[in-house]
């Protein structure tokens, strides 16, 4: 996949595809603004005028709640005005295809598109498609990249623990299916997490994971011993087709995060869930409800660093047009 | 060349010129760096010593869709300002456009009762219908000319420059 065309000649980021190929000094950067669009939220009035005139669509061709949500916030506390349009509904029911509807809309003067689909590639294609000064921000497709995910989990990392050098993480369950998991590899190896595992049944973890420097394991306790962060994902039932998990009970008795299973990890763990969880199946409500569990300052969190990243690309647009 | 001044002293006749403006339990705002340098230095010289806020208005600059982001943004952290007086302070005042962006800013914490703008070097080249109630000294620099303030582990310094 083209990567380059994140970039623009002067090497300055003007869309948000993947995390895969970003430097740590990007990277680090956009943690880095993030922090300072936390104080935002917490004021009296919680928007700042950086994209006041600016239209942004969140353009969503598969659901999603706290994503979109969070992406619109994002925009309103930009003071941009924002569209959203679950597009599976519209237009593409009636046989438009994606890059007719993405340019009937940059024909109404988009400046940001923010596109979820379930096809790998769609955010690339439709930021390949588009005027120079019309940005795009990847809120995941298909298999391949969720990085706005990957960088709030990042920022919630950098949070709790005080940094991410050094860590060791594991990430668990349905690694497959998953373009959170995907960004999480790419991020945290960029950051300088000292080890990455990948735990889950051998019919959910792809055979290519090891070549990314992560370490594959199907035994949970293995997996979980002494590890500082806990990555949990969302078994994915919607997107499989064949008996990849024998039955739910047991998968949750095997790779379902409980109190029991948690003590193998370090004793200050912290346990993560890009959300919406499905409670008893890959976590119990006691780890998910429980003291570890940081799962909803990650839906906070998503809000400042969304506001970053959203900041970050559309900043010295004008020069462009 | 121009003598800016030790900044020392030109902060001595700020806290006079301050005292003056017979304000009530203000608020000490400096803006990012500059400013907050000089308000530190400020607050010793008020008495009773003001409440403290640093303000980074990078947020709010009408740059932003030229430049972009400064990538060095740092969080605001202000104590309450509705119903206050308020103390703006910065290092220069030069074309008004950081003090507009500043007071956009502090608006959007509350309404105060009222700013007041002190700054240690006020310079030609407003863009802006915007005056200091507060210099430390007025420098008549031309358009090529920039006054910059350095800090030295604390030991404030002032330099003209050609540009």
């Amino acid at each position: 996949m083209n990567r380059d065309i994140q970039f623009d000649d002067a090497g300055k980021l003007r869309h948000f595809l993947t995390v895969d190929g970003m430097s740590r000094e990007t990277l680090t950067g956009i943690l880095d603004t993030a922090e300072s669009f936390v104080t935002v939220g917490e004021r009296e009035i919680k928007k700042v005028p950086l994209l006041r005139g600016k239209t942004v669509v969140n353009l969503f061709f598969e659901p999603s709640t706290r994503t979109r949500t969070t992406f619109e916030i994002a925009g309103k506390r930009l003071s941009a005005d924002v569209i959203n349009l679950n597009a599976a509904r519209m237009s593409v029911t009636k046989g438009e295809s994606i890059l007719d509807t993405v340019r009937t809309l940059e024909a109404m003067h988009t400046d940001l598109f923010v596109v979820r689909d379930s096809a790998s590639g769609a955010a690339h294609l439709i930021a390949k498609h588009l005027p120079p000064h019309v940005r795009v921000i990847n809120a995941g497709d298909g298999r391949h990249a969720h990085p706005t995910q990957a960088m709030l989990d990042m920022f919630t990392i950098r949070r709790v623990k005080g940094k991410i050098e050094g860590l060791k993480v594991a990430i668990i369950g349905d690694l497959l299916h998953s373009r959170v998991a995907r960004s999480q590899i790419h991020a945290l190896k960029t950051l300088g997490a000292a080890e990455i595992r990948a735990v889950g049944p051998r019919t959910l973890i792809p055979t290519e994971i090891e070549t990314l420097g992560v370490a594959a394991t199907s035994d949970m306790e293995k997996g979980l011993r002494g590890v500082d962060v806990v990555m949990m994902l969302r078994l994915q039932r919607e997107r499989m087709d064949g008996q990849l998990v024998p039955s739910e009970r047991e998968y949750f008795n095997r790779y379902g995060l409980t109190e029991e299973k948690l003590r193998h990890a370090a004793p200050d763990a912290t346990v993560m869930h890009p959300g919406p969880i499905n409670r008893g199946l890959e976590i119990s409500s006691g780890v998910a409800d429980g003291p570890r569990s940081v799962i909803l300052e990650q839906v906070t969190n998503g809000i400042a660093v969304r506001m970053s990243i959203m900041a970050t690309i559309m900043g010295g647009s004008e020069e462009r047009i | 060349m121009h003598d800016a001044g030790r900044p020392a002293d030109l902060i001595k006749n700020m806290a006079a010129q301050v005292a003056a403006q017979k304000l009530s339990k203000p608020v000490l705002i400096g803006i990012h760096s500059g400013g907050v340098w000089v308000a530190e230095q400020l607050r010793a010289g008020i008495s009773p010593a003001p409440e403290f806020g640093t303000l980074d208005i990078s947020f709010y600059r009408d740059d932003f869709s030229r430049v972009g982001l400064n990538p060095q943004v740092k969080a605001s952290d202000l104590p309450p300002v509705d119903r206050r007086d308020i103390i703006l302070v910065d290092d220069v005042l030069h074309t008004g456009r950081t003090i507009r962006a500043a007071l956009n800013e502090i608006f959007s914490y509350g309404r105060p009762e009222r700013i007041c703008l002190a700054v240690l070097i006020e310079r030609p080249g407003r863009e802006l219908p915007i005056q200091p109630d507060v210099a430390g000294k007025s420098l008549a620099l031309s358009a090529n000319e920039e006054v910059k303030l350095s800090n030295d582990g604390g030991e404030l310094s002032l330099d003209v420059v050609k540009i």
